[in-house]
C-alpha cells in the first residue's frame, strides 16, 4: 500500500515534470478556457444582476472542457515510443499508475482553474473573493472528480480512433451528476449565500460522487491497464 | 436452430400478447378520472423502463463476468442487452415526453427523474458510439465492460429519483407501490412488461446471433490473413 503510494507520486512528479518543461496541455487548455470565457460575453447579452443567476454554470463549463483536455492527454502522453506498455509491464501496480496519473491531471486542472478564475471574474465583474474559502473547497472535490472519472476514461480510450472526440462522449454524462452540485453550489455562493441549507446537500453530493467513482476506478483499473 | 426457433416463439408470443394487451387497454379498459386517455401510457412507457432496467442489469453481470472470466460470449451477450435496452429507454423518454405534453403542457422538464434516465440514455448511447472505434477484440471487449459497469452507477439514481423525501420532482411518484393505482389496470400493465419483456428478448437473441457471427467471420478473416 504505501509502496504504491509512493510509486503514484513518483508518476505524478514525472508527469508534472514532463508537462512543466513541455506545457502542451496546460497552455492548450488555460488558452481555450480563455477563448471560451470570451465567447460567453457574446452569448449572453444581460445584466450585471443576471449574470451572477448564470456565474456557476459559466464557470463550471469552461473548467469541464479545459478539464477534457488535461485528461486526454493523461494516458495518450505515454504512447510514443511504447512508454505506456513499459509503465504497464513494470512491477508497479496498476491502481498506482492511475492514482499518480489522476493526481497530476488535477494539479494541472487547479493551475489552469486558477489562472481563469481571476480573468472570469475580472470580465464579468464578478468578485469571487468575498466566498473564497467555500468556494475552494467546492471546486476541489469538483476538479478532483472531473480528474479521477477522466483519468479513467483516458485510459479507457487511449487506443481508440478519434479519441479527442471520445472522450467528451462518454465523460460529460458521467459527470452530470457532479456539474449540477457544482453549479449549483457556485452560483449560489457567488450571489452570496452562505454555505449552509441548498449548499450542504450539494457539497455532500460532490462528496458522494468523490468517494463512488474513486473507488470504483481504483478498483477497475487493473483490468483496463491490460494492452 | 434452437435459437433461430427461441426466437421465432419468442417474437411471435411478444406480439401475440402486445395486440391482446393493445386491444384490453384501448377498447376495454376505462378513462382515468384525472387524465383522460393519455394515462394509457402507463402501459409502454414504465414496461419499457422496466425492462431496460432487467437488461442493463443483465448486461453489468455479463460485463463484470467478462472481466472475470474473459469468455467473449459475456462480451456478446452484454452488447446484445444495451442495444436493446438503449432502444428501450428512448421509448420510454419519447412516450414520456409526449404524456408530458399533454399533462404539463411542455415536453420536457428538468427534473431529477428524467434528467437521470436522459444521462442513462447518454451512457450507453456513449458506449455504443466507443465501441466500434476499437479494433483489437480483447480490448473492445475490456473496455465496453469498463463502461458498462461505470454507466450502471446511474441506474441506482434513476430509481431513487422519485423516491427521496427532499427531492422536488415533476414525475408521478411511484403509484405502483403506494396502492394508489385500481386493481383493473394491473393486469393489462403486468402484461404490458411481460409483452414488452417477450419482444426484447427475442430482438436481443438476434442480435446476439449477428454479434456471435460477427466474432467468427472476423477469425476466418484473421486466419485467411495468416496464411
Amino acid at each position: 500500500m504505501s509502496r504504491g503510494l509512493t510509486t503514484a507520486f513518483a508518476i505524478a512528479r514525472k508527469d508534472l515534470r514532463t508537462e512543466l518543461r513541455t506545457k502542451e496541455s496546460v497552455n492548450a487548455s488555460a488558452s481555450f478556457a480563455l477563448v471560451i470565457l470570451v465567447l460567453f460575453s457574446f452569448a449572453f447579452n444581460l445584466e450585471r444582476d443576471e449574470f451572477y443567476a448564470i456565474s456557476g454554470g459559466l464557470l463550471w463549463l469552461v473548467y469541464s472542457f479545459a478539464g477534457a483536455l488535461i485528461v486526454n492527454r493523461s494516458f495518450s502522453r505515454e504512447l510514443p515510443n511504447d512508454c505506456l506498455d513499459v509503465l504497464v509491464a513494470s512491477p508497479a501496480p496498476g491502481w498506482a499508475i492511475f492514482f499518480g496519473k489522476a493526481m497530476a491531471a488535477f494539479v494541472l486542472l487547479i493551475i489552469v482553474e486558477a489562472i481563469s478564475l481571476p480573468i472570469f471574474g475580472l470580465f464579468y465583474d464578478i468578485s469571487w473573493t468575498k466566498c473564497f474559502g467555500p468556494l475552494v473547497l467546492i471546486i476541489l472535490l469538483a476538479t478532483w472528480g472531473i480528474t479521477v472519472v477522466g483519468a479513467a476514461f483516458s485510459a479507457v480510450i487511449v487506443n481508440v480512433r478519434l479519441r479527442e472526440l471520445m472522450l467528451p462522449v462518454l465523460l460529460y454524462p458521467i459527470l452530470i451528476p457532479l456539474l449540477i452540485a457544482a453549479m449549483g453550489s457556485t452560483t449560489a455562493l457567488l450571489s452570496g449565500e452562505p454555505m449552509a441549507g441548498d449548499n450542504m446537500s450539494y457539497l455532500r453530493q460532490l462528496v458522494g460522487f468523490d468517494a463512488i467513482y474513486t473507488a470504483l476506478a481504483l478498483y477497475m483499473i487493473e483490468f483496463v491497464l491490460v494492452f | 436452430m434452437l435459437r433461430a426457433k427461441a426466437i421465432w416463439i419468442l417474437g411471435l408470443l411478444g406480439a401475440l400478447v402486445m395486440i391482446f394487451n393493445l386491444h384490453a387497454v384501448f377498447m376495454n379498459l376505462p378513462d382515468d378520472a384525472l387524465q383522460g386517455g393519455v394515462y394509457r401510457i402507463i402501459f409502454i412507457h414504465v414496461p419499457a423502463a422496466l425492462n431496460a432496467d432487467i437488461f442493463y442489469t443483465i448486461a453489468l453481470v455479463t460485463s463484470v463476468l467478462f472481466l472475470a472470466k474473459k469468455d467473449f460470449i459475456y462480451d456478446s451477450i452484454s452488447v446484445a442487452c444495451i442495444e436493446v435496452a438503449t432502444m428501450l429507454v428512448l421509448v420510454n423518454l419519447v412516450t414520456g415526453s409526449i404524456w408530458g405534453k399533454s399533462q404539463w403542457g411542455i415536453w420536457w422538464a428538468w427534473d431529477l427523474r428524467m434528467t437521470t434516465q436522459l444521462m442513462c440514455f447518454l451512457l450507453y448511447l456513449g458506449y455504443l458510439v466507443v465501441r466500434p472505434a476499437i479494433a483489437e477484440p480483447t480490448q473492445r471487449a475490456t473496455m465496453s465492460a469498463f463502461i458498462s459497469i461505470f454507466a450502471y452507477a446511474d441506474i441506482p439514481l434513476v430509481f431513487m429519483a422519485i423516491r427521496l423525501p427532499n427531492v422536488r420532482t415533476q414525475h408521478p411518484s411511484a403509484v405502483l407501490e403506494t396502492g394508489q393505482m385500481a386493481r383493473v389496470y394491473w393486469t393489462s400493465f403486468g402484461v404490458g412488461v411481460l409483452a414488452l419483456l417477450l419482444i426484447a428478448s427475442a430482438l436481443v437473441l438476434v442480435r446476439l446471433h449477428q454479434e456471435t457471427s460477427q466474432r467468427e467471420i472476423d477469425s476466418l478473416r484473421r486466419e485467411l490473413h495468416a496464411l
